[in-house]
């Protein structure tokens, strides 16, 4: 891509035609692969302005996807309003006349695409959010979208499946029947299966939704999107792996770097990498915080940590990680860490096994990376909790039973454990979540969204404890301005954004970015031995 | 069998590792494992393993250009655990000479690893590390069901079960596709397998769905041939109020749960109870009453017996795990392979210490076998019973030869070709 100076587009901003250019071939349906990088000139205020609007996009896909199930009625009715405004050519079918409308529309879901690839690629957390919404935006209008239609944008992308002829089906129906859910053998019998290595539907291996033999997977008709989607899922990941490594090029265009990095710190607001642990808490405050101000998750942490003298490496990640974000200094981390465990263990022991884990998540071991606290999402959907583990979204990994028990034991009325159980049992764990923080903060409804436990605990010590946050958080003001809520719109503050990150910051970034590839290939390795030495210990 | 009276001391592992290592550790089959046929030629030496010295001394990142060198560098340290990790772009050794993140873990085989601690809440004979005659069969359970279901499922030919040395059980795949996958697939395959979910905070770990996955009715044929004698003989699991609320507890629909409760005082032990439970959850079903109950019987049978994996083991390419033959510094006992297809029959307190091989090797000196060949020597476990269960381990290596002498003749076949 290049870039032409702003004001010779400017006046055209708003209107719909981008380009007078229509090249031949281009954009010939309206899903697309985004294989090929865009080639065209496009300004500088098009390029911000495209950026966006898709993430605009792509923060309601995400919310919608939050709010309802996915997939269900009124996740495909939300889906279509939404997108309908923001993204028409979303939600209008592929036809054989390419108007010039559908060219300029279909233009910009690819410059737009490409461009915050280059802003989301620059973490695992920001890639990992941005597959995610961009996989579940493909996927609702991959559905839009008719089988002649779906025909021919395969053809295009080279994915050629042939349906298994009804011979070989007939002698596996029960099983493929048995596979799905409320699958008949009628419904089998007129159905399309595809037969592909396992490794292609791992989304429906994972879950256990596909008839595997040998290490085929026969996947019906309406299953084959999730084929599609790992095909495009692993293209993206791979794409934004090899954007990573370009990027720091960039940097010679002065121009872009500043707004890319302001894009990608727009997804979930603050981002508690970069909010130093500077002992605004000590650890004789964490036992009385955790009961005003922690979420449900930390809580749980605690209370497991003071009975068991012990958590597993999860529940030391999510935990440690979260004192980190509030302000709990590496020394007094130790110290805490220390006299809870040798209540249970050699102290020597600690020191030799866990403090290792701990200083690492400082970026004080290792590769020095600095770790970011567990956002809600990174809790519910990764590493859920298995035996002997107190970690994960109580919302979300806890029995019905118990889930109430602990509410109404924590002095939640009645009604209010009962709203809350309805969010968890239609899925809403982070509006759950959020209920529960008005329940025990005395607000009425309030419009705050968690999406963070950390900025769950922002959020409570404002209300507790004005005065205090107001002077401690000077130096984050600018992260708690930023929008939480899904509600409002956080690009207001964009050119302030902007400008706030010196070229120095960016550097920095930089470093950390590079450091936080090899920091996940050293977790898994720290994640080995001490697990092992944790196994030696229960022994 | 050949378990003698010689007791294993933890004390004599200084003396007896050298000895073992020296005259003992299987090397030759070793280094035809995981040489794979010289396919591609740098495996072998790519490979990580690691120590653990004496006094937890923890060194990463070992490897080694051929088995000779593997040898003399393993008797030199005399590793109280050896690890098995990735094949890596580079050789491991050098990894600190390598730039930035080019030194990356490739390959490695799909490993599972299952762990006696992770059923304590659903057995009573023994917590923690220990095991018994009355637990090990969820071991065997566990072995069958997934022999079975990466075979027919994932289409893996080369399946080898090690017995962790104490209280466990590891599972190597060594199909070339199986040491190919990404770490998504490995995700994929470990949780398609996983059937007992949550931690500390969930009482139902087990929920099943109508109708029932294939895979999932194979398991329960599995299951339901080892139950009786298991869970309601060994276990006992409704011998008592505390055992049977406990199971109860897992029964969805209040009512019937209720109801559950009162039919089991009109047991008289866990098998008369159990059969009491399966008939009235049965008619309960069939008047259509409690349809959350619909499938109570199997998720009570899976929570007591489905293996539970270690996923956060299997997930990784770069996850290390304790190599076969090696020696649990606390038993004693040889981290020797099982052999799957008669899982029932393998006995983890019959497995032979370190000590008793050795006591088995001075007894084999003493009556020389007098025109031995002196290049023989080196297979001194021959006459140790250790035999055994290296055959186990060559069974499985000649099957997987085949599988690379295929791929040999393939790429010379295409060499001709062109
Ligand atoms: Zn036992």
């Amino acid at each position: 891509m290049q870039f032409v100076k702003s004001s010779n587009v400017r006046r055209k901003r708003k209107s719909a035609r981008l380009t007078g250019e229509r090249r031949l071939g281009q954009y010939v349906h309206n899903l697309q692969f985004y294989s090929v990088p865009p080639s065209d000139n496009i300004s500088l205020t098009e390029f911000e302005d495209f950026a966006i609007d898709r993430l605009k996009v792509l923060k309601h896909v995400e919310s919608l996807g939050i709010k309802f199930v996915k997939g269900n009625e009124k996740y495909q009715e939300s889906m279509d309003r939404e997108l309908r405004k923001m993204m028409p050519i979303a939600i209008r079918k592929t036809s054989d006349e390419i108007s010039d409308t559908d060219y300029d529309e279909r233009r910009k879901d690819h410059i737009s695409h490409f461009i915050l690839r280059l802003a989301y690629c620059r973490s695992e957390e920001l890639r990992r959010w941005f597959i995610a919404q961009e996989l579940d935006l493909f996927r609702y209008r991959f559905q839009q979208e008719s089988r002649d239609s779906i025909k021919q944008f395969l053809e295009e992308n080279n994915l050629h499946y042939e349906p298994i002829p009804d011979k070989e089906k007939l002698k596996i129906i029960k099983e493929l029947a048995n596979s799905g859910y409320n699958t008949s053998v009628t419904t089998v019998e007129n159905t399309d299966y595809f037969k592909v290595p396992f490794v292609e539907a791992l989304d429906l291996v994972k879950s256990r939704k596909v008839y595997l033999e040998r290490g085929y997977a026969y996947v019906p008709r309406s299953d084959l999107v999730s084929i599609v989607l790992s095909a495009f899922r692993a293209h993206l990941s791979h794409s934004l792996a090899i954007t990573a490594r370009a990027v720091p090029y960039l940097e010679e265009d002065s121009r872009l770097l500043p707004m890319l990095t302001a894009l990608s710190k727009q997804y979930l607001g603050q981002d508690y990498t970069c909010k130093k642990a500077n002992g605004k808490v000590t650890i004789d405050q964490i036992e009385p915080l955790s009961k005003k101000s922690f979420p449900l998750c930390m809580r749980q942490l605690q209370e497991s940590l003071k009975q068991e003298h012990h958590l597993r490496h999860w529940g030391r990640m999510q935990y440690g990680l979260f004192l980190k974000g509030i302000g709990v200094m590496l020394e007094d981390a130790l110290r805490f860490w220390r006299a809870e465990f040798s209540k249970k263990i050699d102290p020597d022991k600690f020191d030799k096994s866990y403090s290792y884990n701990i200083r690492h998540n400082y970026g004080k071991e290792g590769k020095r990376a600095d770790y970011t606290p567990y956002s809600c999402m990174k809790i519910i959907m990764t590493n859920p909790p298995a035996n002997g583990d107190f970690h994960g979204c109580p919302f979300r990994h806890s029995d019905a039973g118990l889930l109430r028990q602990r509410l109404a034991s924590y002095g939640v009325s009645k009604d209010g454990v009962n709203e809350v159980m309805g969010l968890v049992s239609n899925s809403h764990y982070q509006l759950a979540c959020a209920k529960y923080f008005d329940l025990t903060h005395n607000v009425e409804a309030s419009t705050i969204g968690i999406n963070h436990p950390n900025q769950y605990f922002d959020e409570s010590q404002k209300i507790l404890n004005p005065s205090a946050e107001s002077k401690a958080s000077m130096s984050s003001s600018q992260s708690s301005q930023m929008s939480w809520s899904h509600k409002s719109t956080p690009f207001s503050r964009r050119s302030t954004q902007a400008s706030q990150l010196t070229p120095r910051n960016i550097k920095e970034e930089e470093v950390e970015f590079d450091d936080l590839q090899m920091s996940y290939e050293e977790l898994d390795d720290m994640m080995s031995a001490v697990e092992k030495d944790e196994k030696a210990t229960k022994a | 069998m050949a378990n003698t009276n010689v007791d294993y001391d933890r004390n004599d592992l200084p003396v007896l590792l050298p000895i073992y290592y020296k005259k003992l550790f299987p090397y030759g089959p070793f280094y035809r494992w995981l040489n794979y046929g010289g396919v591609p030629k740098t495996y072998f030496c790519h490979r990580e393993f690691s120590f653990t010295l004496k006094d937890d001394v923890y060194i990463r990142y070992q490897s080694f250009p051929d088995q000779h060198d593997m040898e003399k560098e393993i008797q030199k340290a005399c590793p109280y655990k050896i690890d098995i990790g990735a094949v890596f772009s580079h050789k491991p050794k050098d990894h600190k000479m390598v730039k930035g993140t080019s030194f990356q873990a490739l390959e490695k085989e799909l490993v599972f690893d299952i762990d006696m601690t992770d059923y304590d809440d659903v057995r009573k004979c023994c917590s923690g590390a220990d095991i018994c005659g009355n637990c090990w069969p969820l071991m065997t359970i566990a072995i069958k069901i997934l022999d079975k279901t990466l075979e027919e499922d994932f289409g893996f030919d080369h399946r080898l079960f090690v017995y962790s040395g104490r209280r466990g059980i590891h599972c190597w795949i060594a199909d070339e596709t199986a040491r190919k996958l990404s770490q998504n697939a490995r995700t994929a395959i470990a949780e398609y397998l996983s059937l007992v979910k949550g931690g500390e905070n969930q009482i139902k770990k087990i929920t099943l769905h109508d109708p029932l996955h294939p895979s999932i009715v194979r398991a329960l044929s599995v299951v339901h041939a080892h139950f009786e004698d298991l869970a309601l003989d060994k276990q006992d699991i409704l011998g008592c109020k505390e055992s049977w609320d406990k199971v109860l507890a897992l029964v969805p629909d209040e009512a019937l749960r209720e109801q559950l409760g009162k039919d089991m005082t009109k047991g008289e032990n866990s098998k008369q109870r159990w059969a009491l439970l399966k008939g009235r959850v049965k008619k309960e079903v069939e008047k259509g009453g409690s349809r959350k109950s619909q499938l109570c019987i199997q998720e009570i049978m899976f929570q007591y017996c489905y293996p539970r994996l270690d996923v956060n083991v299997s997930k990784g390419v770069n996850h290390l795990l304790k190599s076969p033959f090696c020696i649990h510094p606390k038993t004693g006992r040889v981290c020797v392979p099982i052999d799957a297809e008669h899982a029932e029959k393998f006995d983890p307190t019959k497995v032979p210490s370190i000590s008793q091989l050795c006591h088995e090797l001075d007894n084999a000196m003493d009556t020389p076998e007098t025109d031995e060949p002196a290049a023989k020597r080196r297979r001194d476990y021959k006459k140790t019973s250790l035999h055994t269960s290296v055959k186990i381990f060559d069974n499985f290596l000649d099957k997987l030869e085949k599988s690379w002498k295929g791929k040999l003749i393939q790429q010379s076949d295409m060499k001709k070709e062109f």
